[in-house]
């Protein structure tokens, strides 16, 4: 049997089983909840559950962008413990500042995103070691501004962004603001790689840099959006965060690693060139489905890295064997 | 590719660079903070011993990386195994033999499991890895409580004794290198690395059975992950679930390694190289302890460090890095 060669509707096909695989998994996993807890069959647990998964669902598009291209992107966890920790030091209990400040969140997290793609892509230096490099730099300043302490007070209207739920919506019965800011930010995103020019010279970019860059394709430039999206999720995930939780000097300890562990169980490709929003979206929230699962089977906190790790090789496994069948 | 050119263009320049760099910052911060104690002979014993942990793991490190893959899960090993040493020896030399082939026989299959996943399953080596790091991890802290003990008084002169005052841990730094070297640059298995890494599809029709090369990278990798739990267990007395990952022997390791002028595709780069960049992070933490900067300050100039002295040879690549 011949096979078409490597050609758009083989790579839309791929986009399709990525899109499967995540989403097949994301149901078996909440229908494993559901058989433990049906409560979580009710609209409002529905929403609760996408609230508290909403950071790294949205951690894990932004990540997205920079694997798509080709690279990664180990700074995102430090970046929402900063805005974490500078938010509630920049307001400090003051609710008339509160937007003022999320424009500075932002300023600040565009400002890691640019650097982060500058360096890579001027000064060469592999994007591990370059956002190693700012997880450490921002990490400190982070601690260093705090005093290495939480300090300040976050006013209730910022943290409404991550707790606040609107009761009687009508259709939906609840609905809290961390979804309708998930939906908007998993649309844009979409609309981002879907709908602009930019998603097809990412994709292309993290394929073939050269080639692309042959093909005309501004490969510097799209490499540096990619952290730029990447640095701006992590200051929405981290806004959410700083509601739900409260301020913290570890509140994005680790967020790196799932999101980039979201990305790849939903079937993004690791050095570039495959991988659609859906499989960041249901990958991030099979594994968290994942972790509530395991929450309520009462494991030991411990086992859960376990567990992760697991799911992570197998998940991992099953794509690469399917890429393998394939060609 | 030859070999030699590689040594010659990547390898020495850029270790002795760095070597030099760092020996001579060591030296101003100390002369100009007038620690003139830290430049005798006690306080350059005192710095080596400072690349120690880091540096055996960084020597492994060096192997995954030459053959292109790389491996995440060094730092939850090396805790596994300080955590295992001190439980299995319960203070008693007699243990210690024992304890210690059984530390290396759990990395040597740890090392396996994390060579098959990548060369024969065909799983990218970082989340191979990162999964092999998270399931020991979470078994170590699910365990631990059932996992105490301390080494034996007599092991712990691995990292406290010496001979003609040289300190055990330093030779054993100085001997692991020198048999690493040895291997690369003298060996087959040396040269097969080389070639799977610089080119697999090449090393593959030329005959080399890649995988198998692949396989004992990590293998190689793992026991020296191994070795730097070892020294450990034997500097702290007893283990913890933690020291590892803490440490962030990780990414450390990968970054002395790549900072050392090894690129991270596989096939270029060497031992010299990787010692150099542990060198510059022994002497960049001895000097910011004599400049009395701040942890959180500390941090923030070693982010910018190893960007910096990875920029520096990588700013010259033609074409793209991601």
């Amino acid at each position: 049997m011949t096979r078409v060669p490597q050609t758009t509707p083989s790579r839309r096909r791929a986009g399709r089983i990525a899109l499967n695989a995540g989403l097949v998994m994301f149901i078996v996993l909440y229908a494993a909840i559901v058989l433990f807890q049906p409560t979580y069959l009710e609209p409002g647990l529905f929403m609760n559950f996408l609230r508290r998964a909403a950071p790294l669902v949205i951690l894990a598009c932004g990540q997205l962008y920079v694997i798509l291209t080709g690279g990664f992107d180990l700074s995102m966890g430090a970046v929402a413990t900063l805005v974490v920790l500078a938010a509630s030091i920049l307001i400090n209990g003051d609710p008339e500042i509160t937007w003022a400040v999320i424009g500075v969140l932002y300023g600040m997290g565009i400002a890691v995103g640019l650097m982060n793609g500058l360096v890579v892509a001027f000064l060469k230096v592999p994007s591990i070691i370059t956002t190693l490099g700012t997880m450490l730099l921002v990490n400190g300043l982070a601690l260093a501004w705090s005093g290495g302490a939480a300090r300040g007070d976050l006013p209730d209207n910022f943290r409404n962004l991550g707790r606040l739920v609107w009761r009687d919506v009508p259709g939906l019965g609840t609905l809290p603001v961390a979804v309708v800011v998930l939906v908007g930010f998993v649309t844009l995103a979409w609309f981002g790689l879907n709908g602009t020019v930019y998603g097809k010279r990412a994709l292309a970019v993290g394929d073939n840099p050269r080639a692309s860059e042959l093909a005309g394709a501004p490969v510097a430039a799209t490499r540096i959006i990619a952290f730029v999206v990447s640095a701006v999720s992590a200051v929405t995930a981290g806004i959410l965060l700083g509601g739900f939780s409260g301020v913290s000097v570890n509140a994005g300890e680790g967020l790196e690693l799932q999101a980039i562990a979201a990305c790849v169980i939903g079937g993004a490709q690791l050095l570039g060139g495959r991988g659609s929003i859906w499989s960041a979206t249901f990958g991030a929230l099979s594994l968290f489905a994942l972790f509530t699962l395991l929450n309520l089977l009462g494991l030991p906190q411990a086992f859960r890295d376990s567990i992760q790790g697991v799911i992570l090789i197998a998940a991992v496994a099953v794509t690469a064997w399917r890429r393998r069948r394939r060609t | 590719m030859s070999q030699s050119a590689v040594k010659l263009n990547v390898g020495m320049p850029v270790a002795l660079l760095l070597a030099l760099m760092s020996i001579g910052l060591f030296v101003v911060v100390a002369l100009s903070t007038g620690e003139t104690a830290q430049l005798s002979w006690q306080g350059a014993t005192g710095l080596l011993q400072r690349m120690v942990a880091l540096g055996l793991v960084a020597l492994g490190q060096t192997f995954v990386i030459l053959v292109g893959s790389i491996d995440l899960s060094v730092a939850a090993l090396i805790s596994a195994v300080a955590v295992l040493a001190s439980h299995l020896m319960q203070g008693d030399p007699a243990m210690i033999v024992p304890a210690v082939i059984a530390c290396l026989g759990l990395c040597a299959i740890v090392g396996f499991v994390n060579g098959a996943l990548v060369a024969y399953g065909g799983i990218n080596p970082l989340i191979a890895t990162l999964g092999t790091g998270l399931i020991i991890q979470g078994v170590l802290a699910a365990s631990f409580g059932a996992l105490q003990g301390t080494v034996a008084r007599e092991f712990q002169i691995l990292a406290y004794g010496g001979v003609l005052g040289i300190p055990y841990p330093l030779l054993l730094l100085a001997s692991l290198s020198l048999a690493a070297a040895f291997v690369l640059d003298r060996t087959l298995f040396g040269a097969r690395i080389y070639a799977v890494g610089g080119n697999p599809d090449g090393a593959r029709l030329a005959g080399i059975r890649t995988e198998r090369v692949t396989l004992s990278a990590h293998m190689v990798a793992s026991l020296f992950a191994g070795a730097g739990g070892l020294y450990l267990a034997a500097r702290l007395q007893s283990g913890t679930p933690w020291i590892g990952r803490d440490g962030l022997y990780d990414l450390e390791s990968i970054a002395v390694t790549v900072i050392g002028g090894t690129i991270l595709a596989g096939g270029k780069g060497g031992v010299a190289g990787t010692l150099a960049g542990v060198l510059l992070f022994a002497t960049l933490d001895a000097s910011f302890n004599m400049l009395g900067i701040d942890a959180f300050l500390k941090q923030v100039l070693r982010g910018v460090i190893v960007i910096a002295a990875v920029a520096v040879h990588a700013v010259r690549a033609k074409g793209h890095v991601a």
